[in-house]
């Protein structure tokens, strides 16, 4: 126990100290709140509605798909995953603890917005609050596991920029988040599918603000838990403490695997 | 006999198709000191990243207190203290967040003692990426003994360091040892080496050529003394003398010197000579062959001297 708080007061103090990470937790997500509130709320009135979960998933993406994967893989090439080791520090925790407080920092960020949007800007209140602290949570998970799945596979810190933006650029684009998903093609409705952010919109407005939604519910839902699990447990399967050393449990390309929830449910549930 | 706590057994490592470590074995005791030596690329590292638990050996077997690096991780953690070659932490983690981050995983109480020992209290509140090399490896060697592991791995332990904190680190090696903990080093620096280990293994393309206490090393080879005169008149400079047990004569800037089989004999006739010739004698040095000349000796022949 003694450990896991060490390590976590440790890693959430980097998420401070760090300047990159300062900067994608906290200066990034919300100054892009700040002038979406005083532009887009000028520009597109209707933005008042989606604006808090739209910006609160922003936060949690930046946090763990677009920040988090870069220290991870140059603490690895830097050897600090070989001292862990030898020093006992087990291969989940050192996955997990990050994940978790980069989590708490998107998390934050996120509070946040959601605190002071009425306030500053009108945003939408949920209705139900519960369910927007759940959905909120999960959105969290989900992300921070692929975030690790990203750290994981990515040969390079050079790597991980592109694995985070194929999940982030899209996200922002066709997620829901700028652009109300009814309003999207079909075609590229279905392709949003493939999105956490997606998801997690649909379920900020059925489940938090009562809305009509074009996902299903339940099924938004069991899809960012199970590639919240999948990307987890393929992260610890797939973790290599070494850049040198070569021998992995398994290729790379497993990683992939993580699409299949998203793939079902635009092909069947959707 | 000291009681044997580390035994390697016709240890095999290969990368691909680079053979790193063949048939290597050799028995380390308790409280002892022992070196690996070699040129860049012998296996040094090799062997110990396997002792280590940091990879796998293709063959052969390894058993630290009646553990298997490779098999017992769990276990081996607390039983070995490891300082890499290479070891890095966390780019803003502190001194004392090391300590405490790394002393919590091992279930023991933060060494705060050790941070001052080493030479780095004034630094407890520095991060890592602000230390300098030499304090990088202090403070990699503070966190290697902070669980009092019985056995210690230290990878070129001096590199870096300045002539006091190594003697600093010599000394505490010392302590270390009375207290019965053994540790083995992977090192260039020969004379740290026939200063500080009981017994080395010197490999060579990943074998090892010899094995024993840094004596026993520099007395077998061609165990050549060597004995360098320099006097007032240079009369030894002259071709036609020659003194007993010499086998080799190398006149130097204004020195004479003679390898020797013998060098009291040798010593004694040099002496005598100087005196008949009433040359002076300014300086006078017999030096035994070092653990660097022996090492050189084995490496230039490929191990076979």
């Amino acid at each position: 126990m003694n450990a896991f708080v060490q390590h976590f007061t440790y890693e959430f103090k980097t998420g401070l100290r760090n300047p990159s990470l300062l900067l994608i937790n906290y200066l990034f997500p919300l100054g892009f709140y700040a002038m979406m509130g005083l532009i887009m709320t000028a520009i597109n009135p209707l933005f008042t509605a989606s604006m808090v979960p739209a910006l609160v998933i922003f936060a949690i993406v930046a946090s763990t798909v677009l920040g988090m994967p870069s220290p991870l893989v140059e603490a690895r090439e830097a050897g600090v995953f070989r001292s862990y080791k030898i020093n006992s520090v087990p291969a989940t925790s050192i996955l997990a603890i990050p994940g978790l407080t980069t989590a708490f920092h998107a998390l934050i960020s996120a509070a946040i917005i959601a605190l002071t949007a009425p306030i500053l800007f009108d945003g939408d209140t949920p209705v139900h609050v519960g369910a927007f602290v759940g959905v909120t949570l999960l959105t969290a998970f989900t992300c921070a596991s692929l975030g690790l799945l990203i750290s994981v596979i990515s040969e390079s810190s050079r790597a991980t920029i592109l694995w985070s933006q194929l999940i982030f650029l899209p996200s922002m684009l066709i997620g829901g988040l700028m652009v109300p998903m009814d309003v999207l093609p079909d075609r590229v409705r279905s392709f949003s599918a493939l999105l956490p952010a997606s998801h997690a919109m649909e379920l900020f407005s059925g489940w938090a603000y009562g809305r009509e939604t074009t996902f299903n519910l339940p099924a938004s839902a069991a899809i960012l838990v199970s590639s919240g699990v999948l990307a987890f447990l393929l992260s610890i399967y797939l973790f290599n403490w070494d850049t040198r050393n070569q021998s992995r449990r398994g290729h790379p390309v497993l990683a992939l695997l993580v699409v299949v929830p998203y793939a079902i449910g635009a092909l069947l549930l959707l | 006999m000291r009681e044997t706590v580390l035994q390697v057994t016709d240890f095999r490592k290969t990368y691909g198709d680079l053979v790193a470590v063949d048939n290597v074995g050799f028995a380390v005791g308790r409280g002892e000191i022992f070196g690996l030596l070699g040129p860049n690329g012998a296996g040094k590292t090799t062997i110990l990243e396997c002792l280590e638990g940091i990879r796998r050996p293709d063959s052969g077997t390894m058993d630290i207190l009646g553990i298997d690096p490779a098999r017992e991780t769990g276990k081996l953690r607390n039983l070995v203290g490891v300082q890499l070659q290479s070891s890095g932490l966390p780019a803003t983690m502190t001194v004392r967040e090391a300590m405490r981050f790394f002393c919590a995983y091992h279930d023991v109480a933060p060494r705060y003692d050790l941070i001052e020992r080493l030479g780095l209290a004034e630094k407890q509140e520095a991060q890592y990426e602000k230390l300098s090399t030499g304090q990088q490896r202090r403070l990699a060697l503070a966190l290697a003994m902070a669980h009092r592991p019985p056995v210690i791995f230290l990878d070129e332990p001096t590199a870096g360091l300045d002539v006091g904190s190594r003697s600093e680190l010599h000394t505490l090696m010392r302590e270390l040892q009375k207290e019965g903990t053994t540790l083995i080093m992977a090192t260039h620096d020969m004379a740290e080496a026939e200063k500080m280990t009981d017994r080395v293994a010197i490999l060579l393309r990943g074998q090892i050529v010899a094995t024993g206490s840094p004596a026993e090393l520099t007395a077998t080879g061609d165990g050549y003394t060597k004995v360098s005169v320099r006097s007032e008149h240079s009369v030894l400079s002259d071709n036609g003398t020659s003194f007993p047990a010499v086998r080799q004569r190398v006149v130097n800037e204004e020195y004479v010197i003679y390898y020797s089989v013998d060098p009291g004999p040798t010593v004694a006739s040099i002496l005598r000579y100087l005196d008949e010739k009433k040359d002076r004698l300014i300086d006078l040095r017999v030096e035994r062959p070092s653990l660097e000349e022996r090492f050189l000796e084995l490496t230039n022949s490929g191990g076979a001297a």
